[in-house]
C-alpha cells in the first residue's frame, strides 16, 4: 500500500466518524432513562417511545409529512421520467441548458431556494400550506429523479422499442409493454429517495409551510421544551432508521436498474 | 404482377450522409432475397426504409402493390429480425414469441396452438418457459425468428442475423433459415456483408456500394457474369488484365500479350467501348496449370512465384511475361495433383468462355 493511500484511508475513516458519531448518540439517548441528555447513562427505558405515541401534534405532522414526501416524489419522478426520455432519446436545441437548470437545485443552498420561492409565493397572492412545500420538495427532488431515470433509460436498447413497434404495438403499447417494465427499478429507486429527501427536509418545509407543520419543522419546534427532548430524540432515531431503509432500498433498486442491461447480447 | 416490394428511386441522407441514393429494386414474391455490401454502404438503412423505421427523402416504396407512404412500422406487413435479436429481457420465450399476438383475435388455444407450431418450426420446443437471459446466441436468434414468423408477414426483414454467432454454428443456421424460407414461402429480404452467405441463400442478391445498387442477379450470374470490377472482386476473387480492344459485330476481338488472340462475345461484356482500353477478367478457378510435358501449343507459359496452401486447395501467384501482374491461380487439391514448387515454369490453359471484359 502506497504512503498516500493510507493517508486517504485514515482521512476517509476520520471523515465517516465525524459525520455518523453525533447521529449514533441519538438512539443512545432515545433509550436512556434520564430526562438530561448527558452522560454517564442511568438505565434502559422504551418511555420515550410511549410518549410519542400520544402526541396528537406530532401525529398531525406526520401525516403532513407523509402526504408531502408522497405528492412530492410522485410528481418528481413523473417529471423526471418525462424529462429524461425527452434527453435520452431526442435531440432538440437547448437540452443541454435546461437540464444544466434542472440539475441546479443540487448545487444551490437550500436557504436561497426556499426564500426565492417564499418571495415568489408571496407575490403571486398564493397562500402557504402543504402544497406550496410539495412544489418546494418537487423542486429539490427533480434533479435526482432525473439522474436516475437517465441511467435506466441509457440502459434501454432502442431496438427492443423498435422490435416492439415492428410486432405490431404502437408507441402507448410499447412504453407500457417494453420501456415501463425495464425502468420500473429506476422509477423505485427515484420514488424512494425523493420520499426519503422530503421527509427529512427541513429548510424549505420551514419557510413555506403556513399552519400545517412537517415533521422535522416540528422536531425543530419542539426543541424549545427541554422537557421533551428524549422523546425527540427517540423521535429522531425512528426518522433515521427509516431513512437508512429507504435509502437501501432504493439503492438496491439503482443497482438492478443498472445491471439489467436491456441488450442482451 | 409478382413484385411484392417495389423501391422506386428511394434516397436517404442523415445530415450530410447520403446513406442510400436513388435505389430502385423490385423483389418478387416468396423470394429468398440479400442485400449484400461492404460496411457503411446502406444495406441497413435501405432496409430500415422498408421497415418503417426510417421515412425516404425522396422515392417511393410499396409492398403488395400498397404505397408505404406514412404507413407506421406497427402497421407494414414486414416483420423484422434484428442484429442483436432484441429479445425482450423481461420476457420469457413464450411471452416473446406471442408479444405481436395481443392485438389479434385468438383464443387462447388458437395462440397456443400457433407458439407451439411456430417453436417447432425454429426447434425450440419445450422452452416456453425459459427465461431470455437464460437463452444461448443460437437460440436468441431463433426466438427472434418464431416472434417475426408467428405473425405471418408479407415480408421478412433479416438485418445480418447470423453475424453474432461462431462459424459452425452459422453455416448450420443458413441452411436452417433456407430451408425455412422455403418451407413457410415468405419472401425473405436478408442483409449481410458476407459474400458466401449471400450466394449459398438467395435467389437473388442486390450489392451495392456507397449507397446505390450496382448489379441485381442471382449468385451465379452474378459470381459468372458480374457487372463491374467492384462486383467482382467484391464477390470472389478476379485477374484484372489491361488490354487493347477492336469492337466487331457480335463481340471484342483481343491481341493479349499473356492470352493470345481471344475472342469476347458481346454479353460477357458489360459498359462502352472508349479508347480501344478493355480489362479482360478471369477467375483463379477458371485457370489450369497443364503439367510440365504436355503438348505446348495454344497454352500460356508462366513462372509460379507464390503458393498458399489452403487445404481443399491451392493458390498460386504466377507470372506470365516479365512486366504484367502476377496472376491468381487456383487448383482444387484432388487426388493425382501434381506438386509444384516456386519458381517453376509451367503451362496454363484458360477457359476462354469464363472471361469477362470490363470496358469504361
Ligand atoms: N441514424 C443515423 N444517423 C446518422 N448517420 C447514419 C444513421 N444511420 C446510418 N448512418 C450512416 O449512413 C451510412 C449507411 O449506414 P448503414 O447502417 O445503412 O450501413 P450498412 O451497410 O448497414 O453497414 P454495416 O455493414 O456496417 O452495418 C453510414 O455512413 C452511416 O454512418
Ligand atoms: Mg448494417
Amino acid at each position: 500500500m502506497t504512503r498516500s493511500s493510507k493517508y486517504l484511508k485514515f482521512f476517509a475513516f476520520t471523515y465517516l466518524i465525524f459525520l455518523y458519531a453525533p447521529a449514533l448518540l441519538l438512539p443512545i439517548f432515545s433509550f436512556n432513562s434520564s430526562q438530561i441528555i448527558a452522560f454517564p447513562l442511568t438505565g434502559f427505558t422504551f418511555h420515550w417511545f410511549e410518549t410519542l405515541l400520544h402526541q396528537s401534534t406530532l401525529h398531525e405532522a406526520l401525516r403532513n409529512s407523509l402526504i408531502v414526501a408522497v405528492s412530492s416524489s410522485v410528481l418528481a419522478t413523473i417529471l423526471g421520467i418525462l424529462a429524461s426520455r425527452s434527453a435520452t432519446r431526442y435531440d432538440f436545441t437547448g437540452k443541454q441548458i435546461s437540464l444544466t437548470f434542472i440539475l441546479a437545485p443540487l448545487v444551490l443552498p437550500e436557504i436561497i431556494v426556499g426564500v426565492a420561492l417564499l418571495i415568489v409565493l408571496m407575490q403571486l397572492g398564493l397562500s402557504l400550506n402543504l402544497w406550496s412545500v410539495v412544489l418546494g420538495h418537487t423542486l429539490l427532488i427533480m434533479p435526482f429523479s432525473i439522474l436516475i431515470m437517465n441511467s435506466a433509460f441509457n440502459n434501454l436498447d432502442i431496438s427492443l422499442e423498435e422490435a416492439s413497434m415492428d410486432l405490431g404495438e404502437n408507441q402507448f403499447g410499447t412504453f407500457y409493454r417494453i420501456i415501463l417494465p425495464l425502468v420500473f427499478p429506476g422509477i423505485m429507486a427515484s420514488l424512494l429517495i425523493g420520499f426519503t429527501l422530503s421527509l427529512d427536509e427541513f429548510i424549505i418545509a420551514f419557510f413555506l409551510t403556513g399552519t400545517d407543520t412537517t415533521l422535522p419543522v416540528y422536531i425543530w419546534a419542539q426543541f424549545r421544551f427541554p422537557k421533551k427532548l428524549p422523546t425527540t430524540m427517540a423521535l429522531g432515531t425512528l426518522l433515521l432508521v427509516t431513512s437508512f431503509i429507504l435509502l437501501s432500498l432504493s439503492e438496491y433498486f439503482r443497482r438492478r436498474a443498472v445491471n439489467s442491461r436491456s441488450s442482451v447480447l | 404482377m409478382n413484385n411484392l416490394v417495389q423501391v422506386q428511386n428511394v434516397s436517404k441522407s442523415f445530415g450530410e450522409v447520403n446513406a442510400v441514393k436513388g435505389v430502385s429494386l423490385e423483389i418478387d414474391q416468396g423470394k429468398f432475397f440479400s442485400l449484400l455490401g461492404p460496411s457503411g454502404c446502406g444495406k441497413t438503412t435501405l432496409l430500415r426504409l422498408i421497415a418503417g423505421f426510417e421515412i425516404p427523402n425522396s422515392g417511393k416504396i410499396l409492398i403488395d402493390n400498397k404505397s408505404m407512404d406514412g404507413v407506421e412500422p406497427n402497421l407494414r406487413p414486414t416483420n423484422m429480425v434484428f442484429q442483436n435479436y432484441a429479445i425482450f429481457p423481461h420476457l420469457n420465450v413464450e411471452q416473446n414469441v406471442s408479444y405481436g399476438l395481443r392485438k389479434k383475435n385468438l383464443s387462447k388455444a388458437e395462440k397456443d396452438e400457433m407458439i407451439s407450431q411456430v417453436l417447432e418450426l425454429v426447434g425450440l420446443t419445450g422452452l416456453n418457459q425459459r427465461s431470455a437471459n437464460a437463452l444461448s446466441g443460437g437460440q436468441k436468434q431463433r426466438v427472434a425468428l418464431a416472434r417475426a414468423l408467428i405473425l405471418k408477414p408479407k415480408v421478412l426483414l433479416l438485418d445480418e442475423p447470423l453475424s453474432a454467432l461462431d462459424k459452425k454454428l452459422r453455416e448450420q443456421m443458413q441452411l436452417e433459415l433456407r430451408h425455412l424460407q422455403r418451407a413457410v414461402g415468405i419472401t425473405f429480404i436478408l442483409v449481410t456483408h458476407d459474400q458466401e452467405e449471400a450466394l449459398t441463400m438467395s435467389d437473388k442478391v442486390a450489392v451495392m456500394f456507397d449507397g446505390e445498387v450496382e448489379q441485381v442477379d442471382s449468385p451465379r450470374k452474378l459470381y459468372e457474369r458480374p457487372a463491374s470490377q467492384r462486383v467482382a472482386s467484391f464477390i470472389g476473387d478476379m485477374n484484372f488484365i489491361n488490354e487493347k480492344a477492336l469492337e466487331t459485330k457480335d463481340g471484342l476481338k483481343v491481341k493479349s500479350k499473356i492470352l493470345g488472340d481471344i475472342f469476347i462475345p458481346k454479353n460477357q461484356v458489360s459498359g462502352k467501348l472508349s479508347n480501344n482500353k478493355i480489362i479482360i477478367g478471369i477467375r483463379p478457378e477458371m485457370i489450369s496449370i497443364i503439367t510440365k510435358n504436355s503438348d505446348s501449343k495454344g497454352l500460356i507459359s508462366g513462372k509460379i512465384t507464390d503458393i498458399s496452401y489452403f487445404g481443399v486447395t491451392t493458390y498460386y501467384k504466377i507470372e506470365c511475361g516479365s512486366n504484367a501482374k502476377a496472376l491468381s491461380v487456383s487448383a482444387q487439391n484432388s487426388f493425382g495433383q501434381m506438386d509444384y514448387k516456386i519458381g517453376e515454369t509451367v503451362k496454363l490453359k484458360m477457359d476462354v468462355n469464363s472471361l469477362v471484359g470490363f470496358l469504361d
